[in-house]
């Protein structure tokens, strides 16, 4: 009876996929590429995995794809687009690629019986932490030394960005995101829009401690909401060299770093946290985590400095 | 009582679903952007308007009720200005043919 809508999604998720592999021009790959990840984040919601809906929406089919339409952007039209690779190599990557697909095909298809899951135990200590979200409880307690690389790798792009900058431009701001032709609906736009998407990202953020919705996701919505405004070109990006602007890039990583030294001396070791405190302090980190998150993509979209220093 | 209010989803639904069906058909059958972006304002706005319009009754709370609102002026405001955008790139090129 419900079979029928996923079958349809499914087949949507699966044509778009093959029509952004089979595509020529780069620019529609990187749009299909987007339509598959907002695919994707309906097909997550029918799973009821609505966090990772969320995220799949804001950045794999945001973020990322603004990301991949600024590089096509940059890159040169001519490059590799008529030399095709040798019939071998694209013989063994088909090939290579199959056996991954197969592999995970037979991974998923042939499930544990019964399947082993920590759900249970994951949720028996949700109440000493303060939370009501399990996907926070796992990614900010149990997990959270990976959240935490994970954070230093968006740091480690950036700073992968930045040194892309000519030696002449080095502390100079990004190139203008603004349209080439200005536009009053835009304008418009990035006038009326940022303050619901502040609020909206803000609610992101606070909510993910007991419902859906957390640091990543309301972090790119407030991205999104300064990078349109860059767009508009209401504001320009900020100039590299700015103290202000590297603080809040590390602020959310060392937060974290620093709640998690202290957990030796108030609570049992790194990056744990004592009862009665745990949900402040993860609230904090959270905050200022989303604060670098966006701070971070919106730099990583407007690129390395393409203006000298003023 | 009830009942009423479902039948009234249902038409405000239904009519919601037509006007997407009829954006669609425009979408693919239109000849030029801007027709097909007329087509497609028409499943945008007045689509999703009679959509949420359906399910404001249905809706547990009041909070969840202007939350759907809120989603649906969003979505308006999002529309309206791609279109714009997308309006406005096709007439610039338009300009710039005959001079090519």
């Amino acid at each position: 009876m419900n079979l029928l809508p996923d079958l349809a999604l499914v087949l949507l998720i699966l044509t778009a996929a093959i029509w952004t592999v089979a595509v020529r021009d780069r620019r529609d790959a990187v749009i299909g590429f987007i339509v598959v990840g907002l695919l994707l984040s309906l097909a997550w919601m029918r799973l009821n995995a609505v966090d990772v809906a969320l995220t799949e929406a804001a950045i794999g089919g945001g973020a990322t794809g603004l990301l991949l339409l600024r590089a096509c952007a940059r890159l040169v039209p001519t490059q590799a687009e008529s030399v095709l690779p040798r019939l071998s190599m694209r013989i063994m990557t088909g090939l290579l690629c199959s056996v991954i697909a197969v592999g995970l095909a037979a991974i998923v298809l042939t499930p544990v019986e019964p399947p082993a899951t920590l759900a249970a135990e994951a949720a028996a200590n949700m109440g000493e932490l303060g939370l009501g979200n399990p996907i926070t409880v796992v990614l900010l307690a149990y997990r959270a030394l990976d959240t935490l690389l994970e954070k230093v790798v968006l740091v480690l792009a950036l700073i992968g960005v930045w040194t892309l900058t000519p030696d002449v431009f080095w502390g100079g701001a990004p190139a203008s995101l603004r349209a080439q032709q200005s536009s009053g609906a835009l304008t418009f736009l990035a006038q009326v829009l940022p303050p619901v998407g502040v609020v909206i990202g803000v609610y992101l953020i606070w909510n993910g401690a007991d419902h859906p919705g957390g640091t990543f996701q309301g972090g790119t919505v407030l991205a999104a909401m300064w990078l349109l405004v860059m767009m508009a070109n209401l504001r320009e990006p900020p100039e590299i060299r700015l103290r202000t602007l590297r603080l809040l890039v590390v602020l959310g990583p060392v937060v974290f770093l620093v709640a998690g030294f202290a957990g030796f001396w108030i609570a049992n070791g790194f990056l744990s946290y004592p009862p009665a405190f745990a949900k402040p302090i993860i609230v904090i980190v959270e905050a200022a985590l989303a604060l670098s998150i966006a701070v971070i993509l919106g730099m990583l979209v407007a690129g390395p400095a393409a203006r000298a220093p003023r | 009582m009830s009942l009423v209010v479902d039948i009234f989803t249902m038409a405000a639904v239904g009519a919601g679903l037509f006007f997407f069906l009829a954006g669609t058909v425009g979408l693919l059958r239109f000849p030029d952007t801007l027709t097909r972006l007329h087509a497609l304002t028409k499943a945008d706005n007045l689509g999703f308007g009679f959509i949420v319009l359906g399910l404001l009754p249905q809706s547990p709370d009041v909070l969840t009720g202007l939350k759907l609102v809120v989603v649906w002026l969003l979505v308006q405001l999002g529309a309206a200005t791609a279109s714009q955008l997308i309006a406005q790139f096709v007439r610039s090129e338009r300009r710039h043919e005959p001079a090519a």
